[in-house]
């Protein structure tokens, strides 16, 4: 092997992120999926890390969704992108975060194509101005809200009141990461690591001391795939996706899934339910399924926000199991207390018990 | 069991764990120029009973490293011997004979 050549190709597949200053724009469905990773995002960025993170209530979906299920042409979702532009403009940023991976593919595929297509870019800078009477300039610096943690993970491993480690043996927790596919399977040198090595996650992981499990599925797609979710009767697509991955994962005995994509939480999550229910199959320990968590809450664990905090009630699978492991105290009663220990209602309970 | 209105394919997944080296070792004694092949495809491209049939020599060779045998058998099986991959192979790999040797050690169980 010649070491200083793996360098180079190593060196291609890393990013400089900007220190400071960040405009930062949620995601439409991660608010409702996991209620809690963009709150607690910015207070980890702005409190404990002392960064200035903008955001602005006016920006609105990327139009990702609308657009991989063919509901809109890409230029409509090219000019709701230039119209976020013009709002980081408006409020003094260059530096555009995303929280969603959706979102950061097709920003990317955007910024791309007007760089193949700068006729393309003239003609979004009519639409905008007829549309809404505004003009953009592009961001110097377009990142996905991993990245920032990824940047800062050992800033929060000193922080950390709690690491990945199985409190009662003392051993790593052995921790499945999984990448959404738009981060860098179609554009590779725009993600750590690129298509092939991300180590967006991993590197999140041995900061926090836990142990990267490789298993043969570890590339493969969640199953989310937009319209073979979208459709009722093609659900069957996505779901045997999902199952493809826990079976291949299980040999490997995970403590845990960490991910960094709304729609990937959101159907390793609730898919476990789907197949305890159709196939009467768990894929964690105990008869239990396998907590899946965001980045951004597994961050939040680390660092000793409390879970419930962290909207980990509302996850399909249970996370008390991992809770457990890792030492980190939680009050049962207030599980399903909102705000102000306002009542929010408790679910209905799946035919396996352990999830 | 509940019901949703669609429904689950059996998986299709890769179980290293199954990759037989034993198998393996006497395809690469028998044929060595196994190890050149690069998955181009040309094979399969060019392939006359392909056209017909479920014939890849490149496939079956990414399933054996699989561990997926029964797959790659499925894949060889509807080979004529026509030599036409033979011809095309970047590699000049003698694939008459691999695909031979690859119906001999894999259709024992
Ligand atoms: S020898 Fe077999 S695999 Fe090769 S081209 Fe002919 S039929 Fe196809
Ligand atoms: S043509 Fe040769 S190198 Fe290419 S896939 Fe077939 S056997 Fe392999």
């Amino acid at each position: 092997m010649i070491y200083e050549g793996k360098q180079k190709i190593w060196s291609d597949y890393q990013k400089d992120i900007p220190d400071d200053h960040y405009f930062y724009v949620r995601s439409c469905i991660r608010q409702s999926f996991f209620p809690a990773s963009e709150q607690v995002f910015l207070d980890i960025t702005r409190n404990r890390l002392k960064k200035d993170f903008f955001e602005t209530e006016h920006h609105t979906t990327c139009g990702g969704i609308a657009y991989h299920s063919d509901a809109i042409p890409q230029e409509t979702a090219m000019t709701i992108i230039a119209r976020q532009f013009a709002l980081m403009n408006k409020y003094g940023y260059e530096n555009y975060v995303c929280s969603c991976i959706t979102s950061f593919g097709l920003y990317t595929e955007t910024l791309e194509t007007w760089r193949e297509f700068p006729e393309l870019e003239a003609k979004i800078k009519e639409k905008l101005w007829e549309s809404c009477k505004l003009e953009f300039a592009k961001p110097k610096y377009l990142a996905h809200a991993s990245d920032i943690i990824y940047k800062f993970r050992n800033q929060i491993a000193q922080q950390a009141k709690f690491k990945l480690i199985n409190k009662k043996t003392g051993e790593p927790l052995r921790v499945v990461e999984h990448i959404g596919c738009h981060y860098a399977k179609m554009f590779p040198s725009k993600g750590f690591g690129g298509a092939e090595y991300p180590y967006v996650l991993a590197g999140m992981i041995e900061a926090w001391g836990g142990e990267v499990i490789d298993y043969p599925e570890r590339r493969h797609c969640c199953g989310f795939g937009f319209r073979q979710y979208l459709v009722q009767s093609n659900r069957g697509y996505s779901l045997s996706n999902t199952h493809k991955k826990f079976e291949s994962m299980e040999p490997f005995k995970p403590d845990m899934i960490i991910t960094n994509c709304p729609g990937c939480p959101y159907f390793l999550d609730r898919w476990q339910y789907v197949i305890s229910e159709m196939e009467g199959k768990t894929y964690g320990q105990d008869g239990h399924g396998i907590p899946v968590f965001t980045y951004e809450e597994v961050a939040g664990l680390v660092l000793g926000y409390d879970p419930w905090d962290l909207g980990l009630q509302v996850h399909q699978v249970s996370v008390e199991p991992l809770l457990d492991k890792m030492g980190i105290p939680y009050d049962p009663a207030k599980k399903y207390q909102g705000v102000n220990g306002k009542d929010l209602g408790r679910p209905e309970l799946p035919s396996c018990p352990g999830l | 069991m509940a019901t949703f209105g669609y429904s689950l394919t059996p998986s299709s997944r890769i179980d290293l764990c199954k990759f037989n080296q034993e198998k393996w070792n006497r395809l690469v004694e028998l044929e060595s120029d196994v190890l050149k092949c690069m998955a181009c495809g040309s094979c399969t491209a060019s392939c006359t009973a392909g056209k017909f049939t479920r014939t890849s020599l490149r496939s079956a060779i990414l399933y054996i490293q699989n561990g997926q045998e029964k797959q790659a058998l499925e894949l060889v099986q509807s080979c004529l011997l026509c030599g036409k991959c033979f011809m095309v192979c970047p590699r000049a790999i003698n694939t008459r004979n691999l695909l031979l040797s690859i119906n001999k050690i894999y259709s024992v169980k």
